[in-house]
């Protein structure tokens, strides 16, 4: 996808710095499109969710500038908020009150005229299948209806503009590829703009038009999945011999493809020069040599490939260190803001 | 919708939230009334010797007390009120309603509407009991309503008290540990004896600087004496005074907490 269409969110040098803490973000430029669905992909503690606040007008930057969609983050903070939706990490949501009750809340506050407000909030939860559990209490929902609801919410004024800060953290399978149907149906039918923030390779992957990757408050690469991995290069392919006996004699016909590269004990792994298209040859090769198989893969370069090439580091795994945890909903640092 | 409006159907749908909040907190709404008629059931019966004490203003030592379970309740609306907005607060429920077009005043006012609330019912509850067991009503129909405002009056202060200690902190369990520190107060006041009748020269003079003394001497004056302009002018002075400080100091809070730009 294009960003040279009109930038939903633009953010230059964007700087967050925490009381006695490192900066959680460390100038961060963005460039996201209108209809674009942008996945921010990086470990706990990478600057994902601070990036979120700043760009909802939560907290403000340190230095630097964003706009969303339009408006500057700083200076226009209502107008901001009226183009946006924002689902922050963990379903915010009162478990003492239905989802009914949520949602005639949230129309009530965004303004909906009185006789909108029942019937966008019944066609919102009835959009993301939670209808028939309206009227029951959020603190018995499952973690996915939370989190469903907890996007119904986020819709209510029609935003342009949708934030989703790890929105299927915790959430079964089947939850996540509902909740990723939802998002890819708004973005196409409906050309709102998401801004992802995940530490899930395969939702970046699956859902995302680009993915921004971020490690310690900075994005070390940018692009769309297929290109961030093909930067990073070919494919590998890794051979179990059979017989153990038989693991030198079956380097040196894979080693005939590409290089020698990371592997299990009872594996050989080589990077094909050639692409994936030379694993044909491969298996003719090794059908020559007489050498039998026990199992044979081929390794498309994943996103978290493209990680480990880009920081040294595997994304499973690279958490927040000690005093970089991002802020938690709600506990903010405190600071002096405009009257609300 | 014009600015009045949305701010009316704010603090309306908030208001709702906060009642429905609290009706459905039986754990949060059973203490609150079982607790302070608790005292008030041992306290008139172990202390009404005190009466024959030279002085004591009423034979009935329920009439005499039946104004601080008044006190109590509304100290329980700094627990529920504080705790819930501490709640929302760690649940990132704040930010959610940070995120709509809420104006501060709204947020505040909808948070007090649960305690104002339970206040009232407590308030019903005290003065029936205090009925049932024979009190004295002396300033009357009148009294009663007048006893009715200022109980929530206090119950607004200290609603808003809560309010502000949650946006201070943030946390729930410091707005928990507020409690015990605020019935110290309850308990170096006039709330058990007149303070001309405290011997201990301390404590009579550290009740004559607290401010709940003249919330309850206010309230007593209506069930012992009838209409007594000093003790209520001082009664309703001091509580509207706290109500306005801690109104004030939570909205500069709520200010600092929301540092939406």
């Amino acid at each position: 996808m294009s960003v040279s269409r009109v930038a939903s969110i633009e953010a230059d040098g964007l700087v967050r710095e925490f009381k006695k803490g490192p900066r959680a973000v460390d100038g961060i430029d963005l460039r996201i499109a209108s209809g674009e669905i942008y996945g921010f992909l990086g470990p706990n503690g990478a600057g994902k969710s601070t990036t979120t606040l700043m760009l909802t007008t939560l907290l403000p930057p340190t230095a630097g500038s964003a706009r969303v969609g339009g408006y500057d983050v700083v200076k226009q903070g209502p107008q901001v908020r009226g183009v946006i939706g924002a689902a922050l990490q963990e379903a915010a949501l009162d478990p003492l009150l239905t989802g009914s009750e949520h949602m005639r809340l949230q129309t009530a506050l965004h303004g909906l005229p009185r006789e909108e407000r029942v019937t966008r909030g019944a066609e919102l939860l009835e959009r993301v299948g939670l209808a028939e559990a309206a009227e029951r209490k959020v603190g018995g929902y499952s973690g996915g209806m939370k989190r469903r609801l907890d996007l119904a919410l986020a819709l209510v004024h029609r935003p342009r503009i949708l934030f989703l800060d790890e929105p299927t953290t915790g959430l079964d399978i089947q939850s996540r590829t509902a909740l990723w149907d939802e998002v890819s149906r708004l973005a196409a039918d409906d050309g709102v703009t998401v801004f992802l923030t995940t530490q899930y390779l395969e939702e970046a992957d699956v859902l995302a038009d680009r993915v921004g990757i971020i490690d310690r408050g900075r994005i070390v690469a940018e692009g769309t999945p297929a290109q961030l991995k093909s930067e990073i290069g070919r494919p590998s392919v890794e051979v179990i011999p059979l017989e153990a006996a038989q693991r030198e004699a079956l380097a040196a016909v894979l080693e005939r493809f590409g290089e020698r590269s990371e592997a299990s004990s009872k594996a050989v792994a080589v990077r094909l020069r050639g692409g994936e298209r030379e694993l044909a040859e491969v298996v003719r090769a090794l059908d020559a040599a007489d050498i039998a198989v026990e199992h044979i893969q081929l390794h498309a370069p994943s996103l978290d490939d493209v990680f480990l090439a880009k920081t040294g580091r595997s994304l499973e795994g690279a958490g927040a260190e000690p005093g970089e945890a991002e802020p938690r909903p709600g506990a903010l640092e405190a600071e002096s803001g405009a009257a609300v | 919708m014009s600015g009045e409006r949305q701010l009316a159907t704010q603090v309306g749908y908030l208001a709702r939230r906060s009642v429905v909040r609290t009706l459905r907190q039986p754990a949060q709404v059973v203490p609150a009334f079982v607790f302070p008629l608790f005292l008030l059931a041992v306290n008139t019966g172990g202390l009404a010797r005190a009466t024959r004490i030279p002085g004591f203003p009423t034979h009935s030592y329920l009439t005499f007390v039946l104004a601080v379970p008044f006190m109590q309740g509304a100290l329980f609306s700094v627990m529920n009120a504080g705790t819930d907005l501490a709640r929302d607060i760690e649940s990132g429920f704040l930010n959610r309603l940070a995120l709509t077009p809420l104006r501060g005043p709204a947020l505040l006012s909808g948070l007090l509407a649960g305690a104002l609330a339970l206040g009232f019912v407590q308030a019903l509850t005290y003065v029936l009991v205090g009925l049932a067991a024979g009190a004295d009503f002396a300033a009357g129909v009148g009294g009663v309503g007048v006893i009715f405002a200022l109980s929530l009056l206090i119950t607004l202060g200290f609603g808003a008290i809560g309010l502000l200690a949650a946006l201070r902190t943030g946390s729930g369990e410091a707005v928990q540990g507020l409690f015990p520190l605020l019935f110290v107060f309850l308990f170096l006041s006039s709330g058990s004896l007149p303070r001309n009748l405290i011997h201990t020269a301390w404590f009579r003079e550290v009740a004559t600087y607290n401010p709940i003394s003249y919330l309850i001497e206010a309230i007593r004056s209506l069930l012992i004496s009838g209409w007594n302009a000093q003790a209520l002018e001082l009664g309703f002075g001091i509580a509207a005074a706290i109500a306005a400080c801690a109104m004030l100091a939570a909205s500069a809070a709520l200010r600092s907490r929301l540092a939406r730009t």
